[in-house]
């Protein structure tokens, strides 16, 4: 275990290395991209100092976390419909299988006009991403409950709605979690690409404003600060999701 | 199931009985075998000291509580795990550590090919050895006859019960002419009655072939049953506890259920095994 | 499940997805979307007008190349990380980080190293597609049972007899779940390098449409792409469901 740990920090760390050494040799011209040191000492001069920081960060993470709500209650609701009639999930299933093979984010303008420019948009654009992954783990999650976790439910008389919460929903938590993750890391996707793609405020913006004016050390500085958000709330959720997997399927 | 029309070709003389046999067949000296230490457990002492022989053309037994070690001995017996330290003969010739010629192994869990059908699946062993074509029909033909399962040679594995699942392993190691056959709790996922049933098609083979068999499996009754003789191991690490000779005739089967004696033989198995299990289950 | 009952299905969801489609058009006007009927008309017009298809052939040559890099480059890790225990175990959560990083994050950092033109697209294709192959084929392999692998021990095949007759054949269809995955995602991201980084192909014509806000152009386009994607997408479905039906 140890050993493998070894290695991979061997092999992050000699890949950060590797470019740092290439940013700073010259090989890799700024233009294309500012060595690692300096994304890291940018975003910290951008967390600082620039006055926009801070609400921008505010606006995207408000989005976000609208969408996150919307599309995991959403998606959980609607799943549980679906499940409960299974005509509905015969023919629904072609959307569920398709989804994200198909370009969604060009719904984002017809979003615009709905609901004009603004978080509405985003909002909706983010959960409309992370729904569908919602709704098929949450159907899964109700399949994989042991039927006979619920033959002793009725046995000990439990109750339609202590059946729900004492069995069904920790029976279900570990695939519910996998739902949650995956809907967290699209709602993420789909909120700062809109703003990527249209947008007044938030990170994703300032990072397009920053490609476009070639401002490469405020690019770097804000796509370093996505990048560790989105590994580090993927990672814990990914725990989260390991440790409940592990306590109901024996591997 | 199907009886055999025709009887299988033999690699190696048929004996008259078992206690006629003087020849050793495979032996074990000194085996005893140690899992490493890992991050999270010290090293883990699998096997105890094992001294014993197979007798050619014998069908051994080995029983053992849960976690004993009877699994790793097949696999060390079968050249799949070098033991930590003695050392395995057969036939007078080391063979620790590899895997011998002639030797045919049937595991516990399903190991057909779900991606090739019931005839492919027999043929395969043949087919990677590089016989000859025409012989491998016949052989494959003949095997699949002898498990009964011809009418289902063109059958894909998921379109059979478990029973025929492992008849058809058992039809693929058959067509190797192993002269040592190893099976681990090969019949440990059927009902009863397909077991006694299963163990009876074991025997015809056993006495068909020649060869000699060593049979793992947790059930006392079928080691009893299908057995001239039964090793018997404590809890883990497996040393030898007791060698139990049941003097069965060759040609027996499933009746034998009804013989006093095989009460008699099973509760002995188990006088020998209840503290063992007692204690491999935690109970005092 | 008869053929006529999963046809009914499919006649249920177009009818669905039709009857939705008209409804948020009498809801919203036609400064948002375009009715059905006008759409259709004018996908028929792309696919018969002559400046239609260069642009598909300049996104189908790019997806083409992207497929090969993604599904190859992704088989080739899988393999070399499925087989070996250890590399496995230190590679394949790298892997998985890297696959959860938005990808939206690298689209700059792509642009300014290819620049814009048929190799940003093409990085973009394979940048999608290459993580699932390769986590998939790392997966497919892991979970072979360890008794097929005991079986080929025993039977004493070589190494490479055992990956080619053994290995392969049990790791297939969890192999081509991940191609199938591997080619949507290259799709996708063949159309979202266009929309960045080109001035051809269909990404293009849309973002096109998109800056001239000219919704039915949008619309149709969008129809397209959906069909396209979706019919390639329940295609390989299909031939995966056979593959996983032994």
């Amino acid at each position: 275990m140890i050993r493998v740990r070894a290695f991979q920090l061997a092999l992050v760390g000699g890949a950060i290395v590797a470019l740092e050494t290439l940013c700073r040799a010259g090989i890799i011209d700024r233009f294309t991209m500012i060595p690692p040191s300096e994304m890291l000492l940018a975003l910290a001069g951008v967390m600082g100092t620039e006055p926009w920081f801070w609400p921008d960060v505010s606006y995207t993470l408000g989005n976000l976390a609208a969408a996150i709500a919307l599309s995991v209650a959403g998606g959980f609701l609607i799943g549980l419909v679906v499940h409960a009639i299974p005509r509905l999930r015969r023919v629904l299933d072609p959307i569920f299988t398709s989804y994200y093979s198909v370009p969604t984010f060009v719904l984002y303008p017809l979003l615009i006009v709905f609901f004009g420019i603004g978080p509405a948009s985003l909002i909706v654009l983010g959960a409309l991403f992370g729904i569908i992954a919602m709704i098929v783990a949450t159907v899964t999650a109700i399949d994989r409950i042991p039927r006979v976790l619920l033959k002793v439910a009725r046995v000990s008389r439990l109750g339609p709605v202590r059946t729900a919460l004492l069995m069904k929903l920790p029976a279900a938590s570990p695939h519910l979690m996998t739902g949650l993750r995956l809907a967290v890391a699209y709602s993420v996707i789909g909120v700062i690409a809109g703003e990527f793609i249209l947008s007044t405020e938030g990170i994703g913006r300032r990072v397009a404003l920053a490609y476009n004016n070639f401002d490469n050390q405020t690019m770097y500085a804000l796509l370093v600060l996505i990048l560790a958000f989105a590994i580090a709330v993927n990672a814990v959720l990914g725990s989260l999701e390991q440790a409940l997997h592990r306590r109901w399927y024996r591997s | 199931m199907a009886k055999a029309a025709l009887t299988l070709e033999t690699a190696a003389p048929m004996p008259h009985t078992a206690s006629s046999l003087p020849d050793i067949h495979l032996a074990l000296r000194g085996v005893s075998h140690t899992y490493p230490a890992r991050a999270d457990q010290g090293p883990v002492p699998a096997l105890g000291r094992l001294d014993f022989e197979f007798r050619r053309g014998e069908f051994f037994g080995v029983v053992g509580p849960s976690g004993c070690g009877k699994s790793t001995l097949l696999e060390i017996i079968a050249g799949l795990v070098t033991p930590t330290s003695g050392t395995i003969e057969m036939e007078g010739r080391a063979i620790t550590g590899t895997v011998a010629d002639e030797i045919g192994v049937v595991f516990q869990e399903d190991a057909t090919f779900a991606w090739l059908n019931v005839w492919d699946n027999v043929a395969f062993g043949l087919r990677r050895a590089g016989t000859d074509g025409a012989e491998i029909v016949r052989r494959v033909d003949q095997a699949l006859a002898f498990m009964g399962l011809t009418g289902f040679r063109g059958a894909y594995p998921a379109q059979l019960s478990g029973g025929m699942r492992q008849r058809v392993c058992i039809a693929r190691t058959l067509v190797l002419r192993p002269r040592l056959i190893l099976l681990d709790e090969p019949f440990g996922a059927l009902d009863q009655q397909t077991r006694l049933l299963m163990g009876e098609e074991l025997l015809r083979l056993w006495r068909e072939t020649g060869a000699t068999v060593m049979l793992i499996t947790h059930a006392l009754d079928e080691a009893a049953l299908l057995s001239d003789r039964v090793a018997v191991m404590s809890a883990r690490p497996g040393r030898l506890i007791d060698i139990v000779t049941t003097g069965w005739p060759r040609e027996r089967d499933s009746t034998l259920v009804a013989d006093p004696a095989f009460g008699a033989l099973t509760g002995r198995l188990w006088a020998l095994l209840r503290d063992e299990s007692k204690k491999a289950l935690g109970v005092s | 499940m008869t053929a006529r009952a999963r046809l009914l299905d499919y006649v249920l969801l177009a009818g669905g997805l039709g009857l939705a489609w008209v409804l948020l058009f009498a809801w919203a006007g036609p400064e948002a979307l375009s009715p059905p009927g006008a759409t259709l008309r004018r996908v028929a017009e792309y696919l018969t007008s002559p400046q239609f298809w260069p642009h598909a052939a300049a996104t189908g040559i790019a997806f083409a190349y992207a497929c090969l890099i993604a599904l190859i480059g992704g088989l080739a890790l899988g393999f070399a990380l499925g087989a070996n225990r250890l590399a496995g175990q230190v590679g394949e959560p790298i892997l998985s980080s890297l696959y959860s990083i938005p990808k939206i994050t690298l689209y700059p950092v792509i642009l300014l190293v290819f620049g814009l033109g048929i190799s940003a697209k093409v990085a973009f294709g394979a940048l999608h597609g290459f993580f699932p192959v390769a986590l998939f084929t790392i997966g497919a392999l892991k979970n072979t049972s360890p008794v097929l692998i005991k079986t080929a021990r025993v039977l004493r095949l070589a190494p490479l007899a055992t990956a080619r007759t053994v290995l392969l054949p049990a790791a297939l269809p969890e192999i081509v779940t991940g191609l199938r995955i591997g080619f949507s995602a290259t799709l996708l991201g063949t159309l979202i390098g266009e929309l960045f980084a080109s001035d051809q192909g269909l990404g293009f014509m849309l973002i096109r449409a998109m800056e001239a806000h000219k919704v039915l152009d949008i619309m149709a386009l969008t129809l397209l792409l959906f069909a396209f994607a979706a019919t390639a997408n329940m295609l390989l479905l299909a031939v995966e469901r056979r593959m996983h039906r032994r």
